[in-house]
């Protein structure tokens, strides 16, 4: 909203006035945001009314042009050259003289153009940095101004406009009236509310109005004005107001209810009464009705849209857009003026609807003050008397009505103790009374003083204590509240599994890796190209009704597909070696769908319902994935790069696990997109807890990937928070090292071989490591050879040779007994 | 030096003479001194330490002396063997301390050589900015909160004083997941962490829940459909809108340095009442220092209290939200958001694994 100063002081009493930047701070500092101060005209130099004497129309150029003779004083007159068409001789219109300088440094000079001495400009609204309008100039109404006069008094070009954005629960600051007593209260200065005026007595109903659907309206209120002289122009305050607001002027009926919402905050609408067939309904659009509104679209209506009808049907789309058949024309002498109060939400849809935001539906979205309507027409209607010779009928209908509002009561010291300040006696009262509460103050038996407040009518938003209490915490300043901690709460830190997530991140990017946050949004056919098998549980995916982008509607059940398409996109931008993970909750519907529960507000739920509600969630672990390409060792001065393989999957899985503190084990796998012959499946004993490896060249060729491109994905909730760990024994003896090689079926996983070993190895075994892996013809076709570097070592005394011999001969024992190892030669 | 009565005089023995003695030590100083290395030094060593050195075969002839005249003999052999490898030694000391040096010195590399083998990764400056939030309000006593991103309707909105035709709730603003009315959202902020938190916990509350929010917004310059942000609840007996202030400038200290300040401005959401916009105090503004807005506070709205069964009669409660993006940019001066959603290595790099 905006509001030129001069009109948001006129119902003010200030003692000495504030200038524009103190009432934007006030504004500010009172809870309604400033978006921006314009200071209008930074015009210096002549700035004319003018009298359009003679109009000659210059043919030979492409455009219209103009020489227009223009008086411009007394026994002065210019010749002017102008591109508008807008005006006839006889139109007042604004001149820059010579020498006067317009905004953005724009100097006018008498200047030959178009065959002509111009001396000076015939100006637009834009030009002189009152509006937007710039279709053509700014013709004054007759008797504004006389040739010569100050254009800059005339104009108010000294004034400022302050643009207010009001929170949506304050729908009375969308007028001067709401955002004057704003001031009034930030100032502590008398106010004088033109939106209680009396209203005199109607004599009868103007026309039978029914309102069909009281959900939809409340209350309706029409008034008619006969023999409204369509010539009549509008006031030029009154254009100049509209014109500050950012509003067109179009003809007097319809700037006069534009300017009584601004003023007031009531929207109106004006019909041509002429136009209008029979009474009145308010109801509900009927399936398939249509209807042509104002600006000429036809739109076929909702069954949810609030219509007003005649006998002719549908003729507005209440609270939104007029109908282009009762529209008040060039001609229109008979006006039927309309104000009531629609249902804010079923407003709102209908904007959303029909994509039609405007002035009026903001208003009407916010709630409008249902006593407002009969003072807002009588307004209207008097203007239309003044201004267009008028006479305003005796009826007046008023349906529906406004219901009391309903009086809050609350401890008189609550502001003091939700602010934690002691404010000076009487200020909730005051305060209070000031945005217009009826305030009522006792003693209870009990000796506790209450406050009870009647909110005003344009106060639908106070309906609790609290409600109070913000009104009188921001009128005192929230600057004034002080700044002290709490008693600090005895907190119990961040929780195991945070704590280990931390530690998992920090050592993925420790050794190499870079975190990304991909979005979780994935288009299904990423599962084609990663070689899904059609029933593959990862398919089966959440989808939002409304993407961004309408093939990525899945929500991510894998964090793999992120992954590649942010590795694509480093790639892409000329990385090479590029290792890449994320964090994250995947979206994993359930089996059976739980639908959800309906859940009423006011009270706590039933632990059922918050079961049910929590139940009817689709599982979100978090899990975490990672992507390498290229090299996992760079090359450079020392020598070659080691490109990125299987193992680098594999063990980054390992390292995540040990950074949770569990130890994973390892077998193989053949799940999609991994290569079926390079996939570990990452196991927490028997339970499968992630896979890594390298991808299928297929899935490698089908994203385009560099060759040989590894991935894995843990889910970390599923990991186990063993927390029990004992500090190990460290035996101060020496050790005794020992190789030994077993030939086994190429088959058999290491892992196994390793497990068997360290089973057989007994007590005696404090370390073994696989330190060479060798198939060919020394240990023969099928087979392979796995050497293990062991070492002995006893707790208590110094081992033998001897010993630890048996020992490892135990260990190979355990393996030939479990996969028929023998010892290498 | 000889008694006048000794039958034998040791000089008459050539080897054990005073001159022959010190012809031998110094001969000895000086073939070690023209020993230009370790290995020169060793090969001349036998000659003059040797079983065949002078001093040595001098030291022989002592048998011949004598009894009265060996002492003397004696003592100056001793000395004349000790000079000798005294000079060995110290010549030895020298040669190794030299040979030493320029080992070292052969050995030494162009440190300024890079050793990138493996680089180091980084962590996403918003998972680190997260982080660093909840150790500022742990240490304050709080806990840290988590919630799911797909959440219903009921938390999202209705536990948190949305009417039924709130605007937020259009599919203008809020991503819906089907089916048709399934009810559920991805969550448009994370304050369902509140709703959640007051129903599973005991009172009091203090907590902070940093996470991923989604509006649809189109990726651009300052928007981004996915985006986070940490959110702050608590509830407690006595609670006043002065902790909650209290509490914000702690945490813009401990965000933007110990001068950093924040103000509040009345402002509305549905789940507080009253509300305030924080504006933080920012010194490294564009532009000179100035007010930054940062996010949105006030004090737990009564119809939430009541909805999650807190009587507000008893509790009260302060709850404040910013977004992690948001903070990033002013404080880190990241010109574009879609930086800190593409995943572009040459982005997170630069920021480590601390924040």
């Amino acid at each position: 909203m905006r509001i030129p100063v001069t009109w948001l002081v006129e119902h003010l009493e200030f003692p000495e006035p504030p200038t524009p930047d103190e009432i934007a701070e006030a504004f500010v500092r009172i809870g309604l945001e400033v978006e921006d101060v314009h200071r209008l005209g930074s015009v210096t130099g002549p700035l004319v009314a003018g009298r359009v004497v003679d109009v000659k129309e210059l043919t030979e150029f492409k455009k219209p042009i103009r020489y227009c003779q223009v008086e411009v004083g007394p026994e002065q007159v210019n010749g002017i050259i102008c591109g508008a068409t807008n005006f006839v001789e006889g139109d007042t219109v604004v001149v820059a003289l010579p020498g006067a300088v317009l905004p953005g440094d724009f100097t006018i000079a008498e200047r030959k153009t178009y065959g002509h001495v111009s001396q000076g400009m015939i100006c637009s609204a834009r030009e002189l940095g009152l509006g937007e309008d710039h279709a053509g100039i700014l013709v004054l109404p007759s008797g504004t101004a006389q040739p010569g006069d100050d254009a800059l008094e005339v104009l108010g070009l000294g004034d400022t406009v302050i643009e207010v954005a009001p929170t949506p629960d304050r729908g009375y600051a969308f007028s001067l009236r709401g955002l004057a007593r704003e001031i009034s209260c930030a100032f502590d200065v008398p106010f004088g509310d033109p939106g209680l005026a009396e209203v005199p007595e109607g004599e009868g109903d103007v026309l039978p109005v029914r309102i069909e659907d009281t959900g939809a309206c409340s209350r309706f209120v029409a008034r008619r004005v006969t023999g409204v002289d369509p010539t009549a122009p509008t006031p030029w305050w009154m254009r100049r107001r509209l014109m500050l607001a950012g509003i067109r002027s179009i003809s007097l009926p319809v700037d006069v209810t534009n300017y009584v919402m601004l003023e007031l905050g009531q929207p109106l609408h004006a019909f041509d009464a002429s136009a209008v067939r029979g009474g009145l309904v308010v109801r509900r659009a009927a399936a398939g009705e249509k209807l042509t509104t104002l600006d000429g679209s036809v739109r076929a209506l909702d069954p949810d849209d609030i219509v007003i009808a005649d006998d002719s049907g549908v003729i507005s789309l209440a609270g939104v857009m007029g109908g282009a058949s009762t529209e008040v024309r060039d001609d229109s002498t008979d006006i039927l003026l309309e104000a009531a109060n629609w249902d804010p939400a079923s407003i709102a849809r209908t904007v959303r609807r029909h994509k039609l935001p405007s002035e009026a539906s903001k208003r009407f979205e916010r709630t409008v003050d249902p006593a407002l309507a009969p003072v807002a027409l009588e307004r209207a209607a008097r203007l239309l008397h003044m201004f267009g010779e008028g006479s305003i009928k005796p009826g007046r209908t008023d349906e529906g009505g406004l219901t009391a509002p309903v009086p809050v009561t609350m401890p008189i010291d609550l502001p003091d103790r939700v602010a934690g300040v002691r404010y000076a006696r009487g200020v909730t009262a005051r305060r209070l009374g000031q945005i217009g509460c009826l305030v009522e103050v006792t003693t209870g038996d009990d000796g506790a003083t209450m406050v009870t407040a009647v909110p005003p009518t344009w106060r639908a938003d106070l309906t609790q204590p609290a409600d109070l209490v913000e009104e009188v915490l921001r009128l005192e300043g929230y600057d004034t509240i002080p700044s002290t901690l709490p008693p600090a709460p005895a907190g119990r830190g961040l929780t195991e599994r945070q704590r280990r997530r931390r530690t998992v991140s920090r050592a993925l990017a420790e050794n190499g890796f870079v975190e990304v946050k991909p979005f979780p949004f994935i288009a299904p056919a990423v599962f084609d190209a990663l070689g899904l098998p059609e029933d593959d549980v990862r398919r089966r995916t959440v989808s939002v009704l409304n993407p961004l982008e309408a093939d990525k509607h899945a929500l991510a059940t894998t964090l793999v597909p992120g992954l590649l398409e942010t590795l694509q996109r480093n790639l892409a931008r000329g990385a090479k070696d590029v290792a890449l993970y994320t964090v994250a909750q995947v979206t994993l519907p359930r089996t059976e769908r739980v639908p959800v529960p309906e859940v009423g507000v006011g009270a706590r739920p039933s632990d059922e319902q918050v079961a049910s509600l929590v139940a009817s969630l689709p599982q979100q672990p978090v899990h975490v994935a990672a992507v390498l390409a290229g090299n996992r060792e760079q090359a450079g001065w020392w020598g070659k790069g080691r490109p990125a393989d299987w193992a680098d999957a594999v063990q980054a899985a390992r390292l995540v696990g040990q950074a949770y503190g569990v130890e994973l084990t390892v077998k193989a796998s053949s799940l999609a997109p991994w290569h079926p012959g390079r996939c570990a499946e990452l196991r927490v004993g028997d339970w499968p807890v992630g896979h890594a490896g390298e991808l299928h060249p297929k899935v490698v060729e089908a994203l385009g990937l560099p060759k040989r491109t590894v991935a894995f994905e843990l889910d970390l909730d599923a990991l186990p928070l063993e927390d029990h760990r004992p500090a190990p024994v460290v035996s101060p003896y020496p050790p005794v090292l020992l190789d030994v090689a077993v030939v086994v079926d190429a088959e058999v996983p290491a892992e196994q071989v390793t497990r068997a070993l360290r089973a057989g190895g007994g007590e005696l075994l404090e370390d073994l490591r696989l330190f060479d892996v060798y198939a060919g013809d020394q240990v023969g076709e099928g087979k392979r050879s796995l050497a293990y570097a062991l070492r002995f070592r006893a707790p208590d005394r110094t081992l033998t040779v001897e010993e630890a011999t048996a020992a490892r001969d135990t260990a190979v024992a355990e393996a030939a007994d479990r996969f028929g190892a023998a010892l290498r030669a | 030096m000889s008694g006048a009565n000794d039958p034998y005089d040791p000089k008459q023995v050539a080897a054990l003479s005073p001159e022959a003695l010190d012809t031998a030590v110094e001969q000895a100083r000086e073939a070690f001194a023209k020993a230009a290395d370790l290995d020169e030094l060793a090969a001349v060593k036998p000659s003059h330490l040797g079983d065949r050195a002078p001093v040595l075969l001098a030291r022989r002839e002592i048998g011949a002396l004598p009894p009265a005249a060996k002492a003397e003999a004696g003592k100056r052999v001793n000395e004349a063997q000790n000079a000798v490898k005294l000079a060995f030694e110290e010549r030895r000391a020298v040669l190794q301390a030299e040979r030493d040096e320029r080992v070292l010195r052969d050995e030494s590399v162009d440190v300024t050589l890079p050793w990138d083998r493996v680089p180091r990764g980084a962590r996403h400056p918003i998972s680190t900015l997260a982080e660093r939030i909840g150790d500022v309000f742990v240490a304050m006593g709080y806990e840290v909160a988590e919630g799911p991103e797909l959440e219903t309707e009921w938390f999202n909105f209705d536990a948190l004083n949305f009417g039924k035709d709130h605007p937020a709730r259009s599919m203008q603003d809020t991503f819906y997941v089907g089916p048709q009315d399934s009810g559920l959202v991805l969550r448009t902020h994370t304050s369902p962490v509140q709703a959640r938190t007051l129903l599973e916990r005991e009172l009091p509350v203090y907590v902070v829940c940093p996470g991923r929010t989604f509006r649809t917004d189109e990726l651009d310059a300052t928007h981004t459909p996915v985006f986070h942000q940490v959110e702050g609840l608590a509830v407690d007996k006595g609670l006043t809108m002065g902790h909650l202030k209290g509490t914000l400038d702690a945490f813009a200290r401990a965000m933007f340095g110990e001068d950093s300040r924040t103000r509040l401005r009345p402002s509305f959401f549905p789940f507080t009442e009253p509300s305030a916009e924080v504006d933080v105090w920012f010194p490294e503004k564009k532009g000179g220092a100035g007010w930054v807005e940062w996010g949105g506070c006030g004090m737990v709205n009564p119809n939430v209290l009541r909805n999650c069964g807190v009587d507000p009669d008893v509790y009260s409660g302060f709850a404040f939200g910013m977004g992690l993006e948001r903070t990033l940019q002013f404080r880190n001066g990241l010109p574009d958001m879609r930086d800190m959603v593409e995943g572009d290595v040459r982005f997170t790099q630069p920021f480590g694994t601390e924040a």
